[in-house]
């Protein structure tokens, strides 16, 4: 039988926070997240637009995205499986965390409502629009080893790109890879799950801090039927509609809370 | 239980709770990692020693071996993927690379600023890195040794009791000559020690 000590009260009292917020993490939370974006919904106004561009199969893109705006990626084929790093512009040590994301937000299925977290506690983007809800926080992109499905990879488009970035390859994150359905079997087995993806796709990530972007426009490794090179993915980027007092991106739990609020402590 | 004979190993240390550590394994040399008490993780990068801009890749990991957990045979790919070690010797069956490691920052946001004053994995790995001329942006997605992360078919992702016994061990035997960097995970506010640390204990077996 263990002993009542100081130090097995504390434990027990850090355990009970830990259920508690668990409970939370994974039953309100979730039930408080938005539905999916519907298709063809949320039209940007015209006069909001700042940019518009497409990327080619197999290439990338890089660019700076400004705090309150948001970057639109369009899966114009539904073919498209992009891959994603973000840096702080201020500081690029800051960097997305994807451990830190799926591990605060408590789950790796991440879609609207949730958000992309730095390595510092603050949020970078919000999944403020998505109508595709199956993104791989897990695997990543494509890489240099293997039988390449392309001329260029991922690997090799990240390298150029944090090169033009001002950055090398040891800035490289693990990566986000966006309209890509990964499943995880009880045995750790992943699978492709079809029908998760869609013509028109888009997801809309706004920058909450002002943020350098690599994309990669390349396939999923996993996807069972790697589309040819030549299929783009179109970028809109535009200032940030304002949603009231129902912002999609804040109705999650006390965690995200504080992360907000570390996050605006750099703009007070 | 593993043939290697503790007497005949060339390294042999114990790392205090809350800790880091740092040594060279030559290639084809076996690092064997020992959970003394049980539920205890231990969070791990990787670099090859003769370019550390080549390291650990959690990602290129998970592909290569198309599953989210590392076990007995998983290669632990570098970030040129390329296999630095592979897990040889397994007690335990199931170890995590998805959920990084713990730090101040990611504390005070997932239990309260109370807690970023708490000693965390990341400060572990700074210093520990500072020896090699490296810094913050050489973490990167980390391996957990003797941590339960399952992650369910819905995609909920929780760090879990440990499953590891006392005196649980995991063997790597290097590909090429690595850094290991590895923090005695110091964490007190979830799971994955138990809610108190204990120490560990590093061997290497030369090839």
């Amino acid at each position: 039988m263990a002993i009542a000590t100081p130090a097995n009260a504390a434990a027990e009292a850090n355990r009970r926070r830990y259920e508690a917020l668990r409970a939370a993490g994974q039953g309100a939370t979730l039930a408080a997240l938005p539905p999916k974006t519907a298709p063809g919904s949320a039209p940007i106004p015209p006069q909001c637009v700042i940019a518009e561009d497409e990327v080619p199969g197999g290439w990338y893109q890089t660019m700076r995205l400004g705090r309150g705006e948001v970057l639109r990626l369009i899966d114009v084929t539904g073919t498209a499986t992009p891959a994603l790093i973000a840096w702080r512009e201020d500081d690029p040590s800051e960097r997305m965390n994807l451990a830190d994301t799926v591990k605060v937000q408590w789950t790796a299925a991440l879609q609207r409502g949730h958000v992309v977290l730095s390595d510092m506690g603050r949020v970078m983007l919000s999944v403020v629009e998505d109508t595709c809800g199956a993104h791989d926080a897990l695997v990543g992109g494509s890489v240099a080893f293997g039988e390449p499905p392309l001329p260029r990879n991922t690997r090799a488009n990240f390298i150029a790109a944090v090169g033009k970035l001002g950055l090398d390859r040891r800035d490289i994150p693990a990566a986000l890879s966006l309209f890509a359905p990964i499943n995880v079997g009880a045995d750790g087995h992943f699978t492709w799950r079809d029908g998760a993806k869609a013509k028109g796709d888009f997801v809309d990530l706004r920058a909450e801090m002002t943020l350098l972007l690599a994309i990669s426009n390349c396939p999923h490794p996993f996807q069972p039927v790697a589309p040819d090179a030549a299929r783009p993915l179109k970028f809109v980027r535009y200032r940030a509609q304002d949603y009231g007092g129902d912002d999609p991106c804040r109705r999650t739990g006390a965690e995200i809370g504080r992360a907000f609020a570390f996050t605006n402590r750099l703009f007070a | 239980m593993s043939r290697r004979d503790p007497q005949l190993a060339i390294y042999d240390q114990v790392i205090a709770a809350g800790q880091p550590w740092s040594r060279v394994a030559k290639c084809g040399q076996v690092l064997r990692i020992v959970d003394s008490e049980g539920q205890q993780a231990v969070d791990a990068l990787f670099y090859c020693a003769d370019d550390v801009a080549e390291r650990y890749s959690a990602q290129d990991t998970l592909r290569q071996q198309r599953n989210a957990y590392i076990g007995l045979g998983t290669r632990l790919m570098s970030s040129e993927g390329r296999a630095m070690l592979t897990v040889i010797g397994d007690s335990c069956g199931r170890h995590d690379t998805s959920a990084g490691c713990c730090s101040c920052e990611s504390n005070a946001v997932r239990f309260g600023e109370p807690t970023k004053y708490q000693h965390a994995c990341r400060e572990n790995f700074l210093l520990e890195l500072a020896k090699h001329g490296m810094g913050k942006r050489d973490i990167v997605a980390n391996v957990n040794f003797f941590m339960n992360v399952p992650i369910d078919p819905v995609g909920h992702f929780t760090v879990v009791d440990g499953i590891s016994q006392p005196g649980g061990y995991v063997e790597l035997r290097a590909e090429m000559d690595v850094l290991c960097v590895l923090s005695n995970c110091p964490q007190i506010n979830n799971p994955c020690n138990g809610f108190n640390p204990t120490p560990i204990r590093v061997l290497i077996w030369g090839s």
